[in-house]
């Protein structure tokens, strides 16, 4: 399952490496300022593919704003290949957490929406029909958003991501609203995807194995609202050991899963109330 | 002369079927199993061949049920008039309506009484709209002119439409001008708070959307803004052209030698009360029939892009 026809060969369109330097975030509130990134110094390497793990709230989705240059950070700097990123950036596509297609517009119109500017009409349509069949939806191109499953919209969403062919591909949760099968498949396909057209992808997860499954490495993201006033956003930065495409039951994986569900806060033994401190080590 | 229809006010933004615009509820689809979309054929609306509010829901019903009532009317003004219950010099007959009809036909004044009205109110109308989509969309859009416009036009909204005669008549004399702005001046406030709060409400998360895929501008008003707003903006429309007849009424009961108004008023003056009714039941009928072309138009459209 290969793209045939990307919209830019590969050359034209390298993968970026972006450089987050000192990131931090704030949000004003009724009752004072509320730090929801602080501190975050992560570079990723052209091409890699990282996860995002951590608590609801913690600033997962807004850490993929301040890339995709939706938001801009209150302090540091986010470059992309050594470039700051101001204002909404060209070299990026999101996929939102939630679908956000235009409801009066087909699928097929939506995913087009993403394809860079200047596309030539028919390698447009091709384009954007390859994508479609990719995820499944060929059959449902011509409906409206509302006339589908979450599951599909939200298929469509990353199909027009996708469309983009985008040096950097920051994706929040491209799989939260998929059954558990669609969502193993869905899985495979971003890696062809990416082997075919290799971009630095940024994704966010709230599945730990998902995030072992796809990522060169996991960075584990900490809420700050209980956290020491000094402690940075990124509690933990694993690196996913094997090259992909990985096995699933991979007995280092399994470790790693163990090990991350623990800095969630989450026991995947049961543990005595006293033991409780210790699997909370960051 | 009530100055405002119903409803022109900033409430909230839903579509002619009331229901709220573009509410994009993630939920409203996820309760969906991925397989339901499946069983309808593609372009098909889901439930399409589900039988929907039966009877009171037939098209044919719908035109013959609407009739009732009117027909009805028509009976029991029939059965009070010739049975001598109202005198004629209050309320004539049906058939008296009809022959003074006739009668005016015959002179060849109705005819233009109708098209005057009806090119001043399609005229007004249009110039009024116009306007208010433009102001509309920059108050929507833009903070700036929604502090620095949206209050006097508020304060010249609250103006009652017969306040506007005298200095209309003072600075555009009794032609044409002063009863096509009259009317203008009613079509435009519909249309105008209609797109403006639509505007101010269009999913943020959408716009974002649209900008994130590069999108900015015109090309984002385009793409995003305009078609998120139809709806409301073609009840906008609607409203206007109710309002636009309104307002015909009052430009045309003061200063005017033809139009519906004027024959309300002349015949007023001539104590010829089958003219009144007459033109009553044109300004009925006239509304009605702009109203009901128009909505179709809107079906349409919505069809296709809601
Ligand atoms: N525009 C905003 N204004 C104020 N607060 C905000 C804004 N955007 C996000 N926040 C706050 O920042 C925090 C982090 O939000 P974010 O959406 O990044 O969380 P998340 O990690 O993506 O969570 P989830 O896993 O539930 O999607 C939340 O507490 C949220 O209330
Ligand atoms: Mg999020």
């Amino acid at each position: 399952m290969a793209l045939t026809t990307p919209a830019r060969t590969r050359a034209d369109r390298p993968a970026h490496g972006v450089v987050l330097h000192d990131v931090r975030r704030t949000f004003p509130t009724p009752t004072g300022g509320r730090p929801v990134l602080r501190g975050v110094d992560v570079e990723l390497r052209a091409g890699e593919i990282v996860a995002l793990v951590g608590p609801s709230g913690c600033g997962k989705s807004t850490l993929l704003r301040q890339v995709s240059g939706l938001d801009i950070p209150d302090g540091g700097r986010v470059l992309l290949d050594g470039t700051p990123v101001a204002g909404i950036d060209r070299r990026t596509a999101v996929a939102f957490q939630e679908p956000r297609l235009l409801p009066w517009r087909t699928l097929a119109q939506n995913v087009a929406l993403g394809l860079p500017a200047g596309t030539p009409k028919d390698a447009g349509r091709a384009r954007v029909a390859e994508l479609l069949r990719l995820m499944g939806l060929e059959e449902s191109a011509g409906l409206r958003p509302r006339q589908v499953s979450g599951g599909m919209a939200q298929r469509a969403s990353l199909a027009r991501a996708l469309a983009r062919n985008p040096g950097v591909l920051l994706l929040d949760e491209p799989f939260g609203a998929l059954d558990a099968l669609t969502r193993l498949r869905m899985q495979d396909l971003l890696l062809d995807v990416h082997a075919a057209e290799p971009a630095t992808v940024l994704l966010v997860t709230h599945d730990v194995e998902e995030a072992l499954y796809l990522a060169d490495r996991v960075l584990l993201l900490r809420s700050l609202v209980a956290a020491p006033d000094d402690a940075p956003s990124v509690a933990r930065v694993i690196d996913v050991p094997g090259r992909r495409p990985r096995d699933r039951a991979d007995q280092r994986l399994a470790e790693l899963r163990a090990e991350l569900l623990e800095g969630l806060g989450v026991a995947t033994h049961h543990v005595r109330p006293g033991d409780a401190d210790d699997h909370h080590s960051i | 002369m009530t100055h405002h229809a119903a409803g022109t006010g900033p409430g909230p933004v839903t579509d002619h079927a009331g229901r709220p615009l573009r509410a994009l509820n993630p939920f409203d689809a996820a309760r969906d199993a991925d397989a339901v979309p499946a069983a309808a054929a593609p372009g098909e609306a889901p439930g399409a061949r589900r039988p929907r509010g039966g009877f009171w829901s037939r098209p044919v019903v719908r035109v013959v049920g609407g009739a009732v009532l009117p027909l009805l009317l028509l009976g029991v003004w029939h059965a009070v008039t010739t049975g001598g219950l109202v005198p004629p010099y209050q309320l004539p007959t049906p058939l008296s309506v009809w022959d003074a009809a006739l009668d005016l036909v015959a002179r060849g004044q109705l005819q233009t009484h109708v098209a005057i009205s009806v090119q001043r109110v399609l005229v007004g109308f249009v110039v009024g709209a116009a306007a208010g989509l433009v102001l509309g969309s920059l108050v929507g859009l833009s903070r700036a002119a929604d502090v620095l416009l949206a209050p006097l036009l508020g304060g010249v909204r609250a103006v009652p439409s017969l306040a506007w005669v005298p200095l209309l008549i003072l600075w555009l004399k009794i032609g044409e001008e002063s009863k096509v702005t009259l009317i203008a001046i009613g079509a435009f406030f519909p249309v105008y708070t209609t797109v403006a709060a639509a505007l101010r409400h269009v999913d943020p998360h959408l716009v974002e959307a649209g900008r994130a895929f590069g999108l900015r501008g015109v090309r984002l008003l385009q793409t995003v803004q305009l078609p998120a707003v139809l709806p409301s903006v073609l009840s906008g429309l609607r409203l206007a052209l109710a309002q636009a007849w309104l307002f015909l009424v009052a430009a045309e009961l003061i200063a005017s030698s033809m139009g519906l108004g004027f024959l309300l008023n002349d015949s007023q003056q001539n104590g010829r009360v089958d003219r009144i009714l007459l033109a009553i039941v044109l300004l009925a009928l006239l509304g009605k029939l702009s109203d009901s072309l128009v909505a179709l138009g809107e079906r349409a459209l919505l069809r296709r892009y809601a």
